[in-house]
């Protein structure tokens, strides 16, 4: 028997309301506020008084010569980064598996891990420096094979390549570290039954260790689909300048300088929600698809 | 036993070489810069430097530690990190427990749960949001970096799902003895989730740490910049035409490229100190993270 008394809830409730409270000023208000999106907004008037021009503002937006541009380049740039981030970290986690020596392994980790816990200001100030093309490291090393210096960051056939492989040096630790966890659970015993078969460590990796990755391996890719208009606001607004506009303007930049600098409130907003809905629907669609090929729920 | 054949044994050797040297790349950039730091100006600009400091000296970091803004930024970053992890702290473990219910225990639990999950999947996005801090008055104060993100919805969903791993009989027990959900969660739930709270702890340090834009754009007065925001507006300067209009410094054994390098590390060197910890209990994080409710 059970002489269990029925507790209040009201506890839970108020323990929640402080959060809750918070959220609403920072979270809530703010989408509300997108309302300015359909505004010819002015800061003297406000929300109120400024008046309503309907889809003005996207049309204008559309209008912009650069628009298309920008709209590339983020796609550009997000889908790349996508895939060098699953293929290295992938390619990455089946080598360091096939090492024995657990300080040997457990070294490279920590090494490749590292760059992950540095901010885009830290890495930016060292990877200037390292890329400048007036001695910096890198320079001066394809200078020995006989390569003129390249300005990485101020040229704009290179500038995307390079936000691809420098976000890769940042992030493959993690994704690495992610996937070797994944390839510990796989069923020991599968390897056991596979060389009483007689398949070599080759076969192994193509039949047992392969398959046993899937699922994590479908399971990221499918949600970063969410990212494909996320080109890396942080990273590119640290290394990009207007000599590479052309190639590594993207969304979220664009919405900084006509918003915050030039005071287009309107635009900015507009910009800024027609990349909101649009990645809206992009992770509500992966979720779903996660959610039937994976298992996986977010909540 | 069975013996390693050739190509097993060729593999395995290329395997080393191919790891050894991918992460030595890695670290490269930042062996090179360090020791950029530490060398004097004239070795630095001829190109000697690669992965030792040349004509060793502490110059760079005398200069850097005089500069009044670097400590006072320093300051700013320490009392936000102090606040920020608090208020985070304080708030994930208050949102998380009631979540971690089920709905017979608390009716509006789902409401509850989606009123957070769309924050993270939905935004008002840059401009409203500057908007809303500026409206309530909030800009060039410490709020505007700690309180905008007060709920981080991740770290609640990690810390709830730890919760919901707990065994139930504990609680359950306490309630009999007359215990109401205040004291479980501080005396029972708090003290058994030790091992998800470190985690968070270290994340939501770093985090804040290496927080440099929401300073950028919050803060009008430079006085009032992060360390990370000042050293933002200092040394991310790609573009060529802005170079040559800054003070190019050239003092001594110190270059506007030694201090540079000098304060990158400064900033860097807290993380350096949490990173074993963060290391280890990276992995608790994960799994924590997989366990779902």
């Amino acid at each position: 028997m059970q002489l269990k008394k029925k507790l209040q809830e009201w506890p839970l409730h108020l323990m929640l309301l402080p959060g809750i409270l918070l959220t609403l000023l920072f979270s809530y208000v703010p989408i509300m506020g997108i309302v300015i999106a359909f505004q010819k907004f002015s800061p003297a008037k406000g929300i109120f008084h400024s008046k309503w021009i309907g889809l003005d503002n996207f049309r204008y937006m559309l209008e912009l010569p650069n628009f298309t541009s920008i709209l590339w380049n983020t796609i550009f740039i997000a889908v790349l980064k996508i895939i060098a981030g699953m293929i290295v970290p992938i390619v990455f986690a089946l080598l360091l598996n096939e090492i024995a020596g657990a300080f040997f392994k457990r070294t490279i980790q920590t090494i490749i891990y590292f760059p992950y816990f540095l901010s885009w200001v830290i890495l930016g100030g060292i990877l200037i420096d390292i890329l400048s093309p007036s001695g910096g490291i890198v320079n001066q090393m394809l200078g020995i094979f006989g390569i003129e210096p390249i300005f990485f960051l101020g040229n704009e056939k290179w500038f995307p390549y390079t936000l691809v492989l420098t976000d890769t040096w940042k992030h493959f630790g993690y994704g690495t570290i992610v996937y070797l966890a994944a390839l510990t659970a796989i069923d020991q015993s599968l390897y056991e039954a596979a060389t009483m078969d007689g398949a070599n460590r080759w076969k192994q990796t193509l039949h047992v260790t392969l398959p046993g990755m899937m699922p994590i391996v479908v399971l990221m890719g499918v949600l970063s689909l969410g990212n494909v208009l996320n080109a890396g606001f942080e990273q590119v607004f640290n290394l990009y300048s207007p000599m590479v506009y052309s190639t590594g303007d993207i969304l979220d930049t664009f919405v900084y300088r006509i918003g915050l600098l030039d005071a287009q409130y309107g635009v900015a907003t507009a910009v800024g929600l027609f990349k909101s809905v649009i990645s809206f629907v992009l992770i509500v669609i992966s979720n779903k698809l996660a959610g039937r090929y994976a298992g996986y729920r977010i909540f | 036993m069975h013996k390693l054949t050739l190509s097993r044994k060729s593999f395995l050797i290329f395997n080393y070489i191919l790891l050894g040297l991918t992460a030595f790349v890695c670290i490269l950039p930042l062996i090179n810069v360090l020791a950029i730091s530490f060398s004097s100006s004239t070795a630095a600009a001829a190109g000697f430097v690669k992965l030792l400091p040349v004509d060793f000296t502490l110059s760079s970091y005398k200069y850097a530690l005089q500069k009044h803004e670097f400590v006072d930024g320093f300051f700013v970053s320490l009392k936000r990190v102090g606040l920020g992890y608090a208020i985070n702290m304080l708030l994930s473990i208050l949102v998380a427990y009631p979540l971690s219910k089920e709905k017979k225990a608390l009716s509006l639990r789902n409401f509850y749960a989606w009123f957070f999950i769309i924050t993270m999947l939905f935004s008002g996005g840059l401009i409203p949001t500057y908007m809303t801090i500026k409206s309530v008055h909030m800009l060039d104060t410490i709020w505007a970096l700690v309180l905008p993100g007060a709920v981080p919805v991740f770290n609640v969903i990690l810390l709830m799902n730890f919760f919901r791993g707990l065994p139930k009989e504990i609680e359950e027990a306490a309630y009999i003895d007359g215990a109401g959900y205040w004291r479980v969660l501080w005396k029972i739930y708090v003290p058994l989730s030790m091992p998800a709270i470190a985690t968070i702890t270290l994340f939501t340090i770093v985090t804040h740490w290496n927080s440099w834009f929401d300073g950028l754009i919050y803060m009008n007065q430079p006085i009032h910049y992060p360390l990370q925001s000042y050293l933002q507006t200092i040394i991310i300067t790609t573009d060529p035409s802005l170079m040559s209009s800054n003070e190019l410094l050239n003092t001594g054994d110190v270059s506007d490229r030694t201090y540079k390098a000098a304060q990158v590390f400064l900033a860097a060197f807290p993380v350096l100190l949490v990173y074993p910890f963060l290391q280890k209990y990276f992995m608790k994080g994960l799994v924590m993270g997989s366990v779902k409710g």
